[in-house]
């Protein structure tokens, strides 16, 4: 029994960090309609940053704030750079730029960084914490700061002038304009807020699967997978999707196809929600009148 | 606006049309579908490609300009098909329409004279838009467009779908806002005798060109406005 709730915790854990991705991916899905599949290399990439400004001597939290910064800005002059010009483009020419930029982050991370693993520091104490060996104080502290930045996004959204024209923007963007919303700077926006919840991630996951240029690889496909089960244009189903494929990756992989398969059930969860229920748990059905 | 000239990639859809607005008066724009009545108002905010023309706001020139900047000089658009924010509540929808303005004690004001004009959005700010009746978004979309204090309302197709009763509420409103308030309107639609009984100008679009144009009780008698537009044999 304490085998399995130190699995679902686990489960959490990384699921916490699904769901972040996840969510960014909806976050720009929500205005593009396209899924950006360099948002883990961006991560990653975000990650080396904090990586080397730890290394330089800084506080780590100082070095989490300036990375999440840093991000965020990275996030939206991509967006503003490389994506603008290919706003109007086909389908396939604007996948082609996001296979482009996960190539390039890639690339330059390997170039800059070398591609041997290096060990990421937690902010988090390695002994046990409340006298208990269930959950790591690693893990605790990722659901914690991942359950922090989610909250902090809703409240944003929920709550603040500039979230409600966002949320326009994604709806109705001509009618956006209509309002006065400048709409190429609230994508950029959503950009740059994306490239921030993606730095959390990867400097949360870091510790655990070691720092490498292709660390969020796999990560990138369960966060897809939790993404398409939570509905892949609700950021609340995200959310739960994260959760759910975490802690579904974690038992299966402990207890059904062992560890080397793992990636399978993010795999088999996409073909599944595609073929069962293509909008998800929360998302909604697209109805055109013609 | 002078000698506008607008077109969907090749497809010429106006034909150097000019109309003029006086400060503070209803215009009606009117013509049968495929006209341009939708295309010149789009135009007039840049949301088609535009290859000639001027556009002038009292004394500013708005053509080129942005959608955006154009809704922050004081023109507000209701686009055909309302523009909604379906899955916004309406009090979020009302919000937006104020986006452009840092005024907030005079927002609130705004606020509760909208719903003074349409109390039944009062009833249901809390609810989302898409599950409006159709007369209820069309007074949210008016609405919304009045939050942002515009000086020239531009109006597509306002009774479009609805029952005549509440299509007679919706012009009595547009009445109070234009002669109280002070907002130019112009207004887009196919319904001629109403449009006409509101408007103080009107304009006949045919095919692209302004075909007639003049005082709305002239154009009410005028013999091919009667036999085309408004029935009379």
């Amino acid at each position: 029994m304490e085998g399995f709730l130190h699995q679902v915790f686990a489960g959490l854990a990384t699921g916490g960090i699904y769901a972040s991705v996840a969510l960014a991916l909806v976050m720009i899905y929500q205005t593009t309609h396209l899924v950006n599949f360099a948002q883990g290399e961006m991560a990653m990439f975000s990650t080396y940053l904090a990586w080397t400004m730890v290394n330089a001597g800084l506080p780590y939290w100082a070095a989490f704030s300036l990375t999440v910064v840093a991000a965020f800005v990275l996030g939206a002059a991509i967006e503003r750079i490389v994506i603008r010009p290919v706003e109007d483009a086909p389908v396939l020419a604007v996948v082609v730029v996001f296979i482009g930029l996960l190539l390039i982050h890639n690339s330059l991370a390997g170039w800059l960084w070398s591609y041997t693993i290096k060990t990421f520091p937690s902010p988090f104490p390695s002994t046990p914490v409340f006298g208990q060996t269930l959950v790591s104080a690693h893990e605790l502290g990722a659901i914690g700061v991942t359950l922090v930045v989610l909250a902090l996004l809703f409240a944003f959204f929920r709550w603040t002038p500039l979230g409600l024209a966002m949320r326009a923007v994604a709806q109705n963007p001509g009618s956006a304009r209509l309002v006065g919303i400048r709409v190429g700077w609230m994508l950029a926006l959503g950009w740059g807020l994306a490239g921030a919840v993606g730095a959390v991630a990867g400097m949360m996951v870091a510790p655990i699967v070691y720092l490498e240029p292709n660390m969020m690889g796999g990560i990138l496909l369960y966060a897809f997978a939790a993404a398409l089960l939570g509905g892949i244009d609700s950021p609340v189903g995200a959310v739960i999707g994260g959760f759910l494929v975490g802690v579904l990756e974690n038992v299966l992989g402990a207890y059904v196809i062992g560890n080397e398969l793992k990636l399978t059930v993010a795999l088999a969860l996409i073909v599944g929600v595609l073929l069962v229920r293509p909008t998800g748990l929360l998302g909604s059905r697209q109805v055109t009148r013609v | 606006m002078r000698d506008l000239y607008a077109a969907y990639g090749p497809t010429q859809v106006l034909h150097g049309i000019s109309l003029e607005l006086a400060t503070g008066s209803i215009t009606a724009l009117l013509g049968a579908n495929g006209a341009g009545k939708t295309t010149t108002l789009r135009a007039l905010c840049s949301m088609t490609v535009r290859t000639r023309g001027e556009v002038w706001v009292d004394g500013v020139r708005i053509d080129g300009r942005s959608t955006e900047d154009i809704a922050r000089l004081g023109v507000a658009h209701v686009p055909d098909g309302r523009g909604t924010f379906l899955g916004l509540t309406t009090e979020e929808n009302l919000r937006l329409g104020a986006w452009t303005r840092r005024d907030r004690a005079a927002v609130a004001e705004d606020f509760e004279r909208v719903y003074r004009y349409f109390p039944r959005l009062r009833e249901r700010r809390r609810q989302q838009a898409g599950t409006l009746s159709g007369g209820e978004q069309q007074m949210l979309a008016v609405s919304r467009a009045l939050m942002s204090r515009p000086r020239l309302l531009l109006l597509d197709e306002p009774s479009f779908g609805l029952a005549p009763r509440v299509v007679r509420e919706i012009f009595d409103i547009m009445r109070r806002i234009n002669g109280q308030e002070g907002v130019s309107i112009l207004l887009v639609e196919q319904n001629a005798s109403m449009a006409l009984e509101l408007a103080d100008h009107a304009y006949l679009l045919e095919t692209g060109r302004i075909v007639l144009g003049g005082r709305a009780d002239e154009l009410r008698r005028d013999d091919t406005v009667r036999r085309a537009y408004l029935g009379a044999g």
